[in-house]
């Protein structure tokens, strides 16, 4: 069977399994312990077909289906097996953890729950797969609709229906954006297969014009700059395994989107394309970052930080572009692998975050960063679990989330002579705030984690927390084992990025890298810089182990338990250590530009001191409401038209008609 | 690879780690020796600090009741992250065997690690200090990070390397001319290192009590060898900041092949080098005043500033040769 076949099989399997749970809607059981985990199997076979499909090349089908005389196009090459592998891997460590996760009377019936989530699943492959705009639209589609039922599935509290809005709205004017894309590249041809496009696909303005349009209707998907709104509203607002779904995965679909729309569907590439892109992508990513730092609810704080690494991927593939552009294949080659890379590796370690919050809020019921803490105790598992995630999503050595940050500094730092002086000199500059965002995320990892998980509980009912069931553990180890494996075992990865980069810039530099051994990661040449994970975590591990044992062998193991000391201060409590905003406060001071912050001082003569403190994005202000007021506006005056009348209706379409009577005859 | 080859790389490998296992502790004393001199006050013996280690080591652990597990590993992933930063940076010779390993950007995130572990290890008690010294730390880091990769960045941009073998060799060799911009990139290195070693114009390293204090903040629910890994560790973090200064501003005398008498060569460079590296470092702590908390962010943006200045003046005059 081939790859494609294999992969469409799973697919409607996972249609399969939705039309089933959503039958035996009321079975607990079934839809939890039975269809969950079969759904976990079939990520794994689409994660294994698309990973022999990357190697293979392409392949293309035609499905029956759609419109008569518009048949669904589907296509298997190297870039889209890339995304499916990922889709796959993700969704079988979530699947997973979901079986375990979904209780009786929470939100939605699990069967719908579990219909939805497949829909959700099959239709993001969809989208992978689509040949045709016609299909990918239909894919895309079901895909925003299937999520926004999934993040409402808890609809009965206002707050998740307003989040809901806010997603539908944002992924709507997306999609405009994306459906006008792919009209302007066709040009007026009327064929709308990505084949066709490809063939005469237009120059000159009107590339540029589909480009932005692409890039607007992607963004606003992905969560770029001004349009990541709706990420830290829906990602709370959903049930933890969907939004690791959708952060994970979900996101990545649109830099799907893009990659496939600038490198593939458009012939030629504008260096100005990268520029903006480059820029953009900066701006998300440090913004994204810093408003991370500040959040006190924990899936608000990671919304965040998946923004800010959807901005490093984007400066990837805009530093890809520029090379592309100035047809420097084997560098363009480097800055894409670094940003496909990247995909791969935020997809594992912000799921695994994800998760870890769900577990989190089953054991305590909070999602409030000031109502948690020393979860270590009660829950070692998802701690220690989510502290791989943490070290990971940090951008430290030797985890995954480093291997790409250092890739991407590299190719940010060898830029060789340009012809643009401007670009050769500002593109160092950029890899300064790579730097900056790096360790930024550093500062949001350790709020998120030390907050959460050390310290002492903030809250009484903390001591009864129990920690993740088998099913959800077996998922995060799932996840927690792919962010280790791709950080210590990286020539494998660019090995199987290798095809994708020479089919979007043409070039690859796997033969490149695989001429010394496996250990080690050397994308240039060994002279020019190298790394190597497997060596460096064995390195930490062998010499902490045989620490250990010098001290504890030359010296005793003498231990007391005792007060903690604390300067002498005895009154230790949960509520004198820091809390979250208490955390973030240097961010809020030294970024301050960057918030819209109103306070509220107690006074010294107040009987209940009452300090308050709100932090909000200035976007809202500046751009959001202003535009709301602006729809407001227009839809009250196009609402005079509607009266109520019958006669003022017919009045309308005489009027009409008399119009068009005399521009016709005319 | 010839066997041969290897296990020279091996030895050399293994005696840098010991050199800087064993000297590390004698610098911080050497260093509080010129300071004491510097400020008229009678120097303690420059080989105390290997009495307190001995002495921590000895001593039982007073753990807190609600410290973590967490808590216990983290002065041993701190100490061998510091240990083997002290092992990469090519201080004695430029053949070293682990040094394809981990390039500039590896060892600056080595070094974050370590501050992630020990910001970690401040809040797992849940202390006041203990998440007031870690925020700080966190503060200092991302200050600090990006204006050490920027110096790094400009080193290597002058190499064509990130491998720190590559740059120093590269710096060694090249004929005298004087870089402007290395001039630039050595002023941000040394506030970095200053900021990151909880020096004095950042951070007071002889407080015990102080509302100001940073690391000493986060370690102070630790006793016993716990203390001796950290304290020793920080010492580390100091050799290694120290040897990273020579090995990029001061690289001539490194040793390029793994002969005993280059290395022996080397060896006395090396120390030559650091003692005055650590009377500069007392003349630093002595002529300035510690900042306030909120001044730090000036003072390293200033660094940042700086190092970006250094990559733009070699790109500019230096034809980004």
């Amino acid at each position: 069977m081939s790859p494609l076949a294999l992969i469409l099989l799973c697919l409607a399997s996972w249609l399969a399994i939705g039309l089933i749970g959503a039958f035996f809607s009321r079975q607990f059981v079934l839809v939890a312990r039975i269809l969950f985990p079969l759904g976990a199997l079939v990520g794994i076979s689409v994660a294994l077909a698309a990973l022999s499909a990357i190697f293979t090349g392409n392949e293309t089908a035609m499905l029956p289906l759609g419109l008569p005389g518009l048949p669904f196009h589907l296509r298997l090459d190297a870039l889209s097996a890339f995304f499916l592998f990922l889709l796959g891997a993700v969704a079988a460590g979530i699947s997973i953890y979901a079986a375990g996760y979904f209780r009786r009377g929470q939100g939605s019936t699990p069967g719908l729950q579990c219909l939805l989530y497949h829909l959700f699943l099959a239709s993001m492959g969809g989208v992978l797969l689509a040949d045709d705009a016609y299909f990918f639209m239909v894919a895309w589609e079901s895909m925003a609709l299937s999520s926004y039922f999934l993040v409402t599935s808890d609809h009965r509290i206002a707050e998740i229906r307003r989040a809901g809005f806010l997603y539908l709205i944002v992924a709507h004017v997306g999609a405009i954006g994306i459906l006008l894309s792919f009209g302007a590249m066709t040009g007026g041809t009327g064929d709308y297969t990505f084949d066709g496009i490809r063939t005469n696909a237009p120059e000159g303005w009107l590339a540029s014009a589909a480009l932005l349009l692409a890039l607007g209707g992607f963004g606003a998907k992905a969560g770029l700059l001004p349009l990541h709104v709706w990420l830290p509203e829906a990602h709370p607002a959903a049930p933890s395994p969907v939004s690791a779904m959708m952060s994970g995965v979900m996101l990545k679909t649109a830099i799907y989107g893009l990659l496939r729309v600038t490198f593939d569907l458009l012939p030629e590439q504008q260096w100005w394309w990268g520029a903006l892109l480059l820029g953009l992508g900066l701006a998300t990513a440090l913004f994204g970052v810093v408003f991370s730092t500040v959040q006190s609810d924990m899936k608000r704080l990671l919304a965040y930080s998946s923004i800010e690494n959807i901005g490093l991927i984007f400066a990837g593939i805009g530093l890809s572009l520029v090379f592309a552009a100035n047809s420097m294949p084997l560098l363009a080659a480097l800055a894409l692998t670094a940003a496909l890379y990247h995909c791969l590796n935020h997809a594992f370690f912000k799921s695994l975050l994800f998760l870890a919050t769900g577990s989190v809020l089953h054991a305590t019921g909070q999602r409030n960063l000031g109502r948690l803490g020393g979860l270590i105790h009660r829950m070692p598992w998802v701690a220690w679990l989510a502290l791989l995630g943490v070290v990971a999503s940090a951008g430290l050595p030797p985890l995954n989330g480093f291997v790409s940050e250092w890739l991407l500094l590299q190719s940010f730092l060898f830029t060789p002579q340009l012809p643009h002086g401007y670009l050769n000199m500002l593109l160092p500059v950029a890899a300064g705030a790579i730097a900056l965002i790096a360790a930024l995320a550093g500062f949001a990892m350790v709020k998120f984690f030390g907050v959460v998980f050390l310290g002492q509980p903030r809250e009484e009912h903390l001591a009864k927390a129990h920690d993740a069931g088998r099913m959800e553990r077996l998922g995060l180890i799932w996840l927690a084992t792919g962010c280790v494996l791709l950080g210590v075992l990286p020539n494998f990865v660019i090995a199987a990025l290798d095809p994708v980069t020479q089919l979007l810039v043409g070039a690859g530099f796997a033969q490149v890298s695989a001429s010394g051994n496996w250990l080690l990661l050397a994308p240039i040449s060994e002279e020019r810089a190298s790394y190597s994970g497997a060596i460096f975590l064995g390195g930490l591990l062998a010499f902490t182990l045989a620490l250990f044992l010098v001290v504890r062998t030359v010296f005793h193991g003498r231990l007391r338990r005792a007060d903690a000391w604390d300067c002498g201060f005895p009154l230790l409590s949960g509520r004198t250590q820091d809390t979250a905003e208490g955390f973030g406060q240097p961010i809020r001071q030294v970024f301050a530009p960057f918030f819209r912050i109103t306070r509220e001082h107690p006074s010294p003569f107040d009987k209940e001191p009452h300090y308050r403190i709100v932090v909000e994005d200035p976007l809202w202000h500046w751009l959001y409401l202003p535009l709301a007021w602006l729809v407001d506006l227009g839809t009250r005056v196009v609402g005079k038209l509607q009266q109520g009348r019958i006669a003022i209706y017919l009045l309308y379409s005489f009027v009409t008609l008399l119009a068009l009577l005399v521009f016709t005859t005319r | 690879m010839t066997i041969y080859a290897f296990a020279t790389q091996l030895l050399t490998q293994l005696l840098e780690l010991v050199i800087a296992l064993a000297l590390a502790p004698l610098l911080s004393g050497w260093v509080a020796v010129c300071r004491a001199r510097l400020q008229k006050r009678c120097p303690p013996p420059p080989l105390l600090p290997y009495h307190t280690l001995l002495k921590l080591f000895r001593k039982d652990v007073l753990l807190a009741h609600n410290a973590s597990s967490l808590f216990r590993v983290a002065p041993y992933i701190i100490f061998s992250c510091m240990a083997l930063a002290s092992a990469i940076v090519p201080t004695l010779s430029t053949e070293l065997l682990f040094a394809p390993a981990a390039d500039a950007i590896a060892l600056v995130g080595l070094f974050a690690l370590a501050r992630v572990f020990i910001a970690l290890a401040g809040m797992d008690v849940g202390t006041a200090f203990g998440s007031l010294g870690a925020r700080r730390e966190m503060l200092i880091g991302f200050l600090a990070e990006p204006a050490l990769l920027m110096v790094f960045f400009t080193a290597s941009i002058i190499s064509g390397s990130t491998s720190l073998a590559t740059i120093v060799g590269t710096l060694a060799h090249h004929e005298f001319v004087i870089y402007p911009s290395l001039a630039f990139a050595g002023v941000a290195f040394t506030m970095v290192s200053l900021a990151e070693n909880g020096r004095v114009p950042v951070d007071n390293p002889s407080t015990h009590l102080e509302l100001t204090m940073i690391h000493e903040a986060m370690i102070l629910e630790y006793s016993g060898r716990h203390l001796a890994l950290i304290e020793w560790a920080a010492s580390l973090k100091l050799f290694a900041y120290s040897c990273l200064g020579i090995a990029l501003f001061f690289p001539f005398g490194v040793a390029e092949s793994t002969g005993p008498g280059a290395l022996a060569v080397a060896g006395v460079f090396l120390v030559g080098k650091l003692a005055f590296g650590g009377f500069v470092l007392a003349l630093i702590e002595t002529l300035n005043a510690k900042m306030r908390v909120f001044r730090t962010p000036e003072f390293l943006g200033t660094a940042f500033l700086l190092a970006v200045l250094a990559i733009l003046v070699h790109l500019l005059l230096e034809g980004g040769r």
